[in-house]
């Protein structure tokens, strides 16, 4: 029977059946991250159970820990007691922390890939819902709360209900200035936020075959906001080229094998997938979000919908996301004055991303008045930058440039906007008040973030940057 | 976990579709490894930033106050995993909730701790719905997991579809890892296996170290 490569990893992975009919899936690697850990910690505490593959557990501090340069634990006085007790479980539990101050920190999404955690064909968890941006790299990952966390940690194992497989196809290529994030906000649009629930999401096609592995990862993140737990990309030789070397990855005979057995990562031709979904990418213009769900997206120089046009199971949502982001119905959002630029989170915080905003402000400076920061994804991401001298481009404009944390994503690290502001966020949710008390988010890719931090409104950068030539 | 068989209460109408987790338990308002969850609950809809009451929201109603059902719509508990978002719940001595569907990871949080997650069949789904609204909360409701039913006032009961094995955790209280435990030998042949077939999965080493 032909498969996808969705059955072929689950199959390979499944330890047995629960008497509940659960399939037991093999977790081959799980990433914890300090908001999440310290409760699953003391729940093993209180039954006296112990972790059982320590070795294929890792551990980082991204959620809570502060972005400004020489931060220690206390720097977010709020995060000092998660850190602390992170430390303290992994220290107990024998399990390898990325700590605060360790070269490799940085959030779990980007630093797991980053070190070669994470392989093609692996499977992998963390307590954090965009745990499937590691699709990217062909892994088959799972978001989880903190009851699933312990139970991975003593078991190593979660028991599944098999989700149904969705195909999507990005047909085409990519317009300049136009890239993963657009064409993940343009899905979500299309499709609903609750639209690939139940599904896991194999994505393909010619524009995917063409985009760097990073730009997987950012497609595969924003999975979870149309509903998909898992979602992913068939390794390739981008792929592969970009695993050989990272410092967990398998090395000398080992990688040869590896490679060997990851060049089957493949859906079979006749392969039936219960969901086939297509996007033509060649027409796509970058895209943003004018309201307070990630699926409330249109094209940079469309009009914010009138309620009209909603569709009338929408409509009440539209109506109260027109209030709280201060929109009227059928108002451009191009030119729109932005209080603040957010440039990071698992999303969009990789050295490509962070060359793609540098471009657009490079030789320029944000605008008068806008709050402008960026957050490199993990500490590497951040030395890598600066070795290539992004770091000076970005303070030299007037960007705030800080330490790898998820910071302004979910402003539990203290990072946030002020009430009433309008952000241009490179995050994952414009939900209310995440970004703190009343701030209104407008999600959109680096470039676009980039450029309205110039123009200080929301920008087109293919004006602006035609607009310099 | 604590067993769940049946449930009476007041059935709170929220009637709003994606419903996330944000929204339940807003991080602004976990400060410390206890919080206390009474009040993280809906938080920035319950109380204005004066830390006056919102009278309007549905949980702030005096009919509503002491809800053991919350009423919703599609896709509730979209977003975020965090699990405080059923913590809160359960520390409002809210047990079940009754959604026209649920987010994935929050339906299987809603089953670890044993807040009933239920989705009604379309056809019955809006019927209840106006019989909730319209006794305001004035009487209970019983929903019964034994009987798969919702019985109360207005109308006839409402028979709900949940899967077999998650009925029988919840209603045995099954410990959901002594529940994997009991697949140890597997899960050690299994390890077997991989380390032959695809070494490189079971050793993550640093070769740096
Ligand atoms: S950046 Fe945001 S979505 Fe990503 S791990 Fe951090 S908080 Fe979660």
């Amino acid at each position: 029977m032909p498969r996808t490569l969705f059955d072929k990893i689950w199959e390979f992975h499944c330890v047995g059946q629960r008497a509940d009919g659960r399939d037991l899936i093999y977790i081959d690697r799980h990433v914890l991250h300090e908001l999440h850990a310290h409760h699953a910690f003391a729940q093993l505490r209180k039954q006296g159970r112990d972790v059982h593959r320590p070795d294929l557990t890792f551990a980082v501090q991204d959620h809570t820990v502060a972005t400004k340069p020489g931060r220690d634990d206390d720097s977010n006085p709020s995060g000092a007691a998660f850190i602390k007790a992170m430390r303290d479980g992994c220290r107990q539990y024998g399990i390898r922390l990325f700590d605060i101050d360790d070269p490799d920190q940085g959030i779990s999404h980007v630093v797991a890939p980053e070190l070669g955690i994470v392989l093609p064909g692996a499977t992998h968890a963390v307590p954090d819902s965009h745990a499937s941006t590691v699709g990217g790299v062909g892994a088959l990952a799972f978001g989880c709360g903190t009851s699933e966390l312990a139970h991975i940690l003593v078991t190593q194992v979660m028991a599944l209900k098999r989700p149904k497989r969705m195909r999507v196809r990005l047909d085409g290529h990519l317009g300049a200035h136009v890239n993963a994030k657009d064409v993940a906000l343009r899905l979500i649009a299309n499709l609903g936020v609750s639209g690939a629930r139940g599904y896991a999401v194999e994505y393909g096609g010619a524009a995917i075959a063409a985009m760097p592995i990073e730009q997987r990862m950012t497609l595969c993140n924003l999975n979870i906001e149309m509903g998909g737990r898992s979602g992913f990309v068939a390794p390739d030789d981008a792929t592969f080229a970009w695993i050989e070397g990272r410092p967990f990855a398998p090395h000398g005979a080992l990688w040869d094998r590896a490679l060997g057995y990851w060049r089957t990562l493949v859906t079979d031709a006749d392969a039936v997938f219960d969901r086939e979904v297509t996007l033509d990418c060649a027409a796509l213009e970058p895209q943003i979000t004018w309201g307070t769900d990630p699926s409330q997206v249109v094209g940079i120089s469309d009009r914010v919908p009138d309620a009209a046009t909603v569709e009338p199971s929408r409509r009440a949502a539209a109506e109260s996301a027109f209030a709280y982001m201060d929109l009227a119905p059928g108002t451009p959002l191009l030119g729109l004055p932005v209080g603040r630029v957010f440039i990071g989170s698992c999303t969009n915080s990789r050295l490509p991303d962070l060359q793609v905003a540098a471009a657009v402000v490079r030789g320029r400076r944000v605008a008068d008045g806008v709050v402008a920061m960026v957050v490199p994804g993990s500490s590497t991401v951040k030395r890598e930058a600066e070795a290539a001298g992004l770091d000076r481009v970005f303070r030299d404009a007037g960007f705030f440039w800080g330490e790898s944390a998820c910071s302004m994503c979910a402003g539990s690290n203290g990072d946030r906007g002020q009430p009433g502001e309008r952000v241009v966020s490179t995050t994952n949710r414009n939900f209310e008040n995440r970004q703190g008390l009343k701030v209104r988010t407008h999600l959109a890719s680096p470039a676009t973030a980039a450029a309205s931090a110039i123009a200080g409104r929301i920008a087109d950068v293919r004006q602006l940057l035609a607009g310099a030539a | 976990m604590q067993p769940f068989t049946n449930h009476t209460g007041i059935a709170a109408p929220l009637l709003v579709d994606d419903i996330n987790t944000d929204q339940i338990a807003p991080i602004l308002q976990s400060r410390g490894l206890k919080d206390d969850y009474r009040v993280v609950l809906f938080n920035r809809a319950r109380w204005y930033e004066d830390g006056r009451e919102n009278p309007d929201f549905v949980l702030n109603k005096p009919q509503f106050r002491g809800a053991g059902i919350l009423v919703t719509g599609h896709n509730f508990g979209a977003g975020s995993s965090r699990e405080s978002a059923v913590w809160s719940m359960l520390a409002n001595n809210i047990r079940v909730i009754v959604a026209k569907s649920f987010a994935d990871i929050y339906r299987e949080n809603c089953l670890q701790n044993a807040l009933l997650p239920v989705v009604l069949r379309p056809q019955d789904a809006d019927a209840f719905i106006a019989r909730v609204v319209a006794v305001d909360g004035a009487a209970p409701f019983t929903v019964d997991l034994v009987a798969q039913s919702i019985s109360g006032p207005g109308g006839p009961d409402i028979v709900f579809d949940i899967a077999g094995p998650d009925r029988t955790r919840l209603l045995e209280g099954l410990d959901d890892i002594g529940l994997t435990l009991k697949h140890s030998d597997e899960i050690a042949s299994w390890e077997r296996r991989a380390a032959a077939a695809q070494p490189w999965l079971q050793a993550a080493e640093d070769i740096r170290r």
